[in-house]
């Protein structure tokens, strides 16, 4: 008893001092599930947010973009693995991970539960949904857990050519045919308020925050994140000629800060809940995916037992 | 550790990053064979070129010295300050030392 009160106060004194916190070091069992969730839930967003963008490599409207778009899809895998290698560092296995998403038990971002209907979407998705993750994950870069910051300068390293190749394909079409214009105007009106709820609910009411800003697993709530990507995107906006639906964004000077509309929590909380309009479709494309894989993983298994088997007669012999 | 039998094992892989430097640690995959982890790393964690070359060591062959012990195990270099060059005076004007 005395030990685990000494223990605590020896985690408290390193979180204060700004250290990082390695997996081997002792943590309160509340700390090391808050992140377990958190880190597992982040790497599912990341391979579940492979899926409304993966419905338009095949059909991208020309080779460059095909291939930026490629890439992009392959960075987000790649992300999903950093951080599934970062929450097995805390004693969970990858295949307990895959089985809480594939089972509907651990949730991932929202957002990807919107469809992708024209290739306005993907810059509206690389533009926004990236940038509001980056500020997000910029944040997570001083994060309290080792791995968790580790993984995330890497990705924070990768991102930026999201959010640049999205907001470029946003030029492409505001500057384009009426009808270009247009399209990306309706990409940015179905977009902008799932983006804001992807900074979470309100502080007000965010049952994790406060938990996560005394270990500084966060270090910024979810208003003051929200808050800071209105700020930075409203000009983005404007340069492109178009106008966020939301008509109650006002600049206030007083604050030095936008002012914006209430967001609709219901949807969000409905989305969440899995009534979204994608929330099966991508379920069932992620488990399927993994099913399709399966005969991929046994080969490589069998060749692989094979070969140590024919490494260990040839020593024998 | 809950690892059922038909999960792949664990690799931790190391990078180097240009011709010179040491190998830094940068994450784990799983794969069932070396050859594979090999291949495993490379496409996980050099994407943009940022390696010149790719360890990848069986996570249960690592050794770790444990964070509890951190005060006794390193402390036989606490009291060895005359290790460091800045523990010796050197008369003032002689140079290059
Ligand atoms: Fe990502
Ligand atoms: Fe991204």
């Amino acid at each position: 008893m005395e030990d685990t009160v000494k223990q605590e106060d020896h985690f408290n004194e390193k979180l204060e001092k700004g250290d990082f916190i390695e997996p081997k070091d002792w943590m309160p069992e509340k700390y090391r599930k808050t992140l377990i969730r958190q880190i597992s839930q982040h790497a599912h967003s990341e391979v579940v947010g492979m899926l409304p963008e993966g419905n338009w490599i095949t059909r991208a409207p020309n080779l460059r973009r095909k291939a930026i778009l490629l890439a992009k899809v392959q960075d987000e895998g790649g992300h999903g693995l950093y951080l599934y290698s970062a929450a097995e560092t805390l004693g969970i296995s990858r295949e307990e991970l895959l089985d809480q998403l594939h089972t509907g038990k651990a949730k991932y971002s929202s957002i990807f539960n919107y469809p992708t209907v024209t290739w306005a979407d993907i810059g509206a998705i690389g533009w926004l949904v990236d940038g509001a993750a980056i500020m997000n994950q910029v944040m997570l870069q001083r994060t309290s857990f080792g791995p968790y910051s580790r993984a995330m300068i890497r990705i924070c390293k990768e991102e930026s050519f999201h959010q640049r190749q999205g907001y470029e394909i946003m030029v492409a079409l505001s500057k384009g045919s009426a009808e270009q214009k247009q399209m990306a105007q309706d990409a940015l009106n179905r977009w902008w308020w799932p983006t804001l709820m992807m900074f979470g609910p309100p502080d007000a009411i965010s049952s994790n925050s406060a938990d996560s800003i005394k270990w500084k697993i966060k270090r910024e709530t979810n208003d003051e994140l929200r808050q800071k990507f209105v700020d930075r995107t409203i000009a983005q906006v404007e340069y492109l000629g178009l106008t966020v639906p939301d008509p109650k964004l006002k600049w206030n000077e007083a604050r030095g800060h936008y002012d914006f509309g209430e967001i609709d929590w219901a949807e969000f909380n409905s989305v969440v809940k899995g009534n979204g309009p994608c929330n099966r479709e991508r379920l069932k494309a992620r488990v399927g995916a993994h099913k399709n894989g399966e005969w991929v993983r046994d080969a490589a298994t069998a060749y692989a037992k094979k070969q140590a088997a024919k490494a260990a007669g040839s020593l024998v012999a | 550790m809950s690892n059922s039998n038909n999960e792949w094992p664990l690799w931790e892989v190391f990078v180097q990053t240009k011709s010179g430097m040491p190998h830094k640690h940068c994450g784990s995959v799983h794969a069932p064979d070396k050859e594979m982890a090999l291949q495993n790393a490379r496409d996980t964690y050099t994407r943009r070129n940022e390696g010149t070359n790719i360890w990848v060591v069986p996570a249960a062959a690592i050794t770790a010295s444990s964070p509890e012990d951190i005060g006794p195990f390193f402390d036989p270099s606490n009291d060895k300050a005359y290790r460091h060059p800045t523990f010796y005076t050197i008369p003032e004007g002689v140079k290059y030392i």
